[in-house]
């Protein structure tokens, strides 16, 4: 860079510019690397940490202090109800809300890494399974994921829940037992790529078990694709959690899912239009730094990002 | 086939066949390739056999089988006289080891090199920690490895030193015989001459038995004691190196040889000035397999099969030329005529 100078050549001026444009997309790659992990791990802290970050119950109602506004609207519009007391207000039944929102991070952080590490270990036993052995194990695995591929998940929780009543152990069940074929597909062909290489051939002609060839020699060079597939996972299920619940079909009151949250402030929209956006928010900055932190790790560790 | 000396031969083959199913298709008929085709072979202690063919004759399908990694379809693969499935895969590795043609993906590329060649060791529980990291250099030291690189990844080795690392882990455990599959095919001609070498003076050095498998006769030309010639699937011609290029009798190794002489050879394939094409391994020309392609070709060639005629001295070739007349089942003056 430092060869852009006026007597640079104008081949030279090119090489540079180039230079500098991969410098930046490189930046950029490891911007939204950055971004999503800091704010992911920002908003797993505040949910660790919760009963630190608030003097209220999330639960505690009180009729005197009800649908009182977040704190702006008293910088605002001057309503002398909103106050520091309740810096993001309180909902119909008087439950501040600010308290509610952090302690629904746990919920929705919980469905996530709950669902995922469950789907997960289903769909990349399965994956790995299929991909390493091949042949008639692979044949019984594909029918399985092609299966599973034609139930609605949507409908499928529906179900399940209608039969077994929605509460968070369910949820996460359900989900975790839904959300796995993406997990196999990916698991699956990275496998069979893997597998064709020859140290994998040179760790069978040392003697090594398949179960170790599978732990040491194959899941350290999947563990890329599996970060990546589990952010998508991970974004998706907290989605569907939060759908379920605004359906009440998933997380039952007066738990603080954001879902829930939303659903209970739907009568609201025209009157306090926040008690919306506040949930809506929070979901979609998790969901947004989750699938940040996927696009970072798939970015830094595309071909073209390797040594 | 009976060699010279009397002693047992450390790896023996019989019989050895393999043919693979393709289906093309869910509807698709179902063929059969045939990549190995009843092939016998022997190895004597300190040889070092070159096998030699064109891409697609079978050779890495062989190797697999003498490595004991692939069952064969028929036939059997013995060695110190015991077949291979009954010797057991954690003794078979300690007794024949591989090292492999593409040194990019011979390496796991997320272990460390010390981790890579310490595998066999910690795998068989060889030794204590300490022993085996000493190994380890001793190994690295062997085939000039820089002791520095042991904490290293394969990324950062060039593809001579990643080719040296495995051979130090295949060598690691000290096993009796290595088969090397086109063993510098993927290197600079810089390298290849250095890796040779130095495969030379490993044997030497540690008492090793080589099968070198290569597409290259140059490459096996200063190394081999003996070279075999495979053509698909069969093992055509075989010899002792000098007489082998001195005295090549079957027509596929007079031309092989002749395309060593071109400047072409690093170009993969040598280009045979043969005409048509590779055969097609699931369909093989009826009689010999090298019959559409033979210059020397005569009347029955493409029907009757050739059997393999032993050489005065060691090795055979099989190609009717050399057949008696009354094991051809021809009237001796087509054989003097054709040659
Ligand atoms: N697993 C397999 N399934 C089906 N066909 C196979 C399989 N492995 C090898 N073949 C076929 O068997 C034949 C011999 O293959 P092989 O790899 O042994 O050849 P080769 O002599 O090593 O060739 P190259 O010099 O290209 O490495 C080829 O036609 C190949 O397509
Ligand atoms: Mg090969």
């Amino acid at each position: 860079m430092t060869t852009a100078g006026h007597n640079a050549t104008a081949s030279e001026r090119e090489e540079s510019i180039a230079r500098r444009r991969s410098a930046i997309s490189r930046y950029l790659g490891h911007r939204s690397l950055v971004i999503g992990g800091v704010g992911l791990a920002l908003l797993i802290l505040i949910a660790v940490f919760a009963p630190l970050l608030t003097w209220h119950d999330p639960y505690m109602q009180d009729l005197t202090s009800r649908r009182i506004p977040p704190i702006w609207h008293g910088w605002f519009y001057d309503n002398p109800k909103a106050g520091w007391l309740h810096p993001l207000g309180t909902d119909p039944l008087g439950r501040d809300y600010f308290t509610r929102l952090v302690y629904g991070a746990r919920i929705s952080l919980f469905v996530g890494f709950s669902v995922v590490a469950l789907s997960c270990v289903i769909g990349t036993t399965l994956g790995v399974l299929a991909g390493y052995f091949g042949g008639r194990i692979d044949a019984v695995i594909s029918f399985i994921v092609t299966t599973r591929l034609s139930m609605p998940v949507v409908l499928v929780a529906l179900a399940v829940v209608s039969i077994f009543d929605g509460s968070l152990q369910v949820v996460i069940l359900v989900l975790g037992l839904l959300l796995w074929d993406r997990f196999a597909v990916v698991m699956r062909s990275v496998t069979l790529q893997i597998k064709s290489q020859e140290f994998v051939t040179a760790a069978r002609a040392v003697g090594c078990s398949n179960l170790r060839i599978i732990l040491t020699e194959i899941m350290p060079n999947v563990a890329n694709s599996l970060i990546i597939v589990a952010t998508i996972e991970m974004a998706v299920a907290i989605i569907y959690e939060a759908s379920l619940s605004f359906l009440g079909l998933g997380i039952q009151p007066p738990l603080p899912s954001w879902g829930l949250m939303l659903a209970e402030a739907r009568p609201e929209i025209f009157f306090a239009a926040w008690m919306i956006t506040l949930p809506g928010i929070a979901l979609f900055l998790l969901v947004l730094f989750v699938n940040l932190l996927g696009d970072g790790v798939r970015d830094i560790t595309a071909p073209e990002g390797r040594a | 086939m009976t060699g010279t000396r009397d002693d047992a031969p450390i790896m023996e083959a019989q019989g050895l066949t393999k043919t693979y199913t393709l289906s093309s298709g869910l509807l698709g008929k179902k063929r059969t390739l045939h990549a190995v085709r009843g092939l016998d072979l022997d190895l004597r202690r300190g040889d070092i056999l070159g096998i030699v063919g064109e891409s697609g004759c079978g050779k890495s399908t062989l190797s697999r089988m003498l490595l004991g990694l692939e069952a064969p379809t028929e036939g059997v693969v013995r060695i110190g006289g015991q077949p291979v499935e009954q010797i057991g895969r954690a003794a078979l590795s300690r007794k024949v080891q591989p090292i492999f043609q593409d040194p990019f993906s011979s390496l796991n590329p997320r272990k460390t090199i010390e981790s890579i060649i310490s595998l066999p060791l910690r795998l068989h529980g060889i030794g204590d920690a300490a022993s085996r990291r000493r190994e380890v250099r001793e190994m690295m030291e062997r085939v000039g490895l820089p002791s520095r690189v042991a904490k290293g990844y394969p990324s950062q080795l060039s593809g001579g030193q990643r080719q040296r690392v495995s051979i130090a882990r295949a060598l690691i455990t000290r096993p009796e015989i290595v088969i090397c599959d086109e063993p510098t095919s993927a290197l600079d001609v810089s390298v290849q001459s250095q890796i040779l070498n130095m495969l030379q003076e490993l044997r030497d050095e540690l008492n090793l038995t080589y099968i070198v498998i290569t597409h290259d006769l140059a490459v096996v030309e200063h190394l081999a004691t003996e070279i075999a010639v495979m053509y698909l699937g069969r093992i055509v011609e075989r010899a002792e190196t000098e007489r082998f290029f001195g005295d090549p009798q079957h027509p596929y190794s007079r031309a092989l040889l002749k395309s060593v002489m071109t400047p072409d050879t690093s170009l993969g394939i040598p280009e045979l000035g043969l005409g048509t094409a590779f055969p097609d391994p699931a369909n093989p020309p009826p009689g010999c397999a090298f019959h559409p392609r033979c210059a020397k070709r005569f009347e029955g060639c493409d029907r009757i099969a050739p059997v393999p005629v032993p050489r005065a001295g060691g090795g055979h070739v099989e190609c009717r030329l050399f057949e008696t007349p009354e094991a051809a089942g021809l009237p001796d003056p087509a054989m003097t005529k054709e040659r």
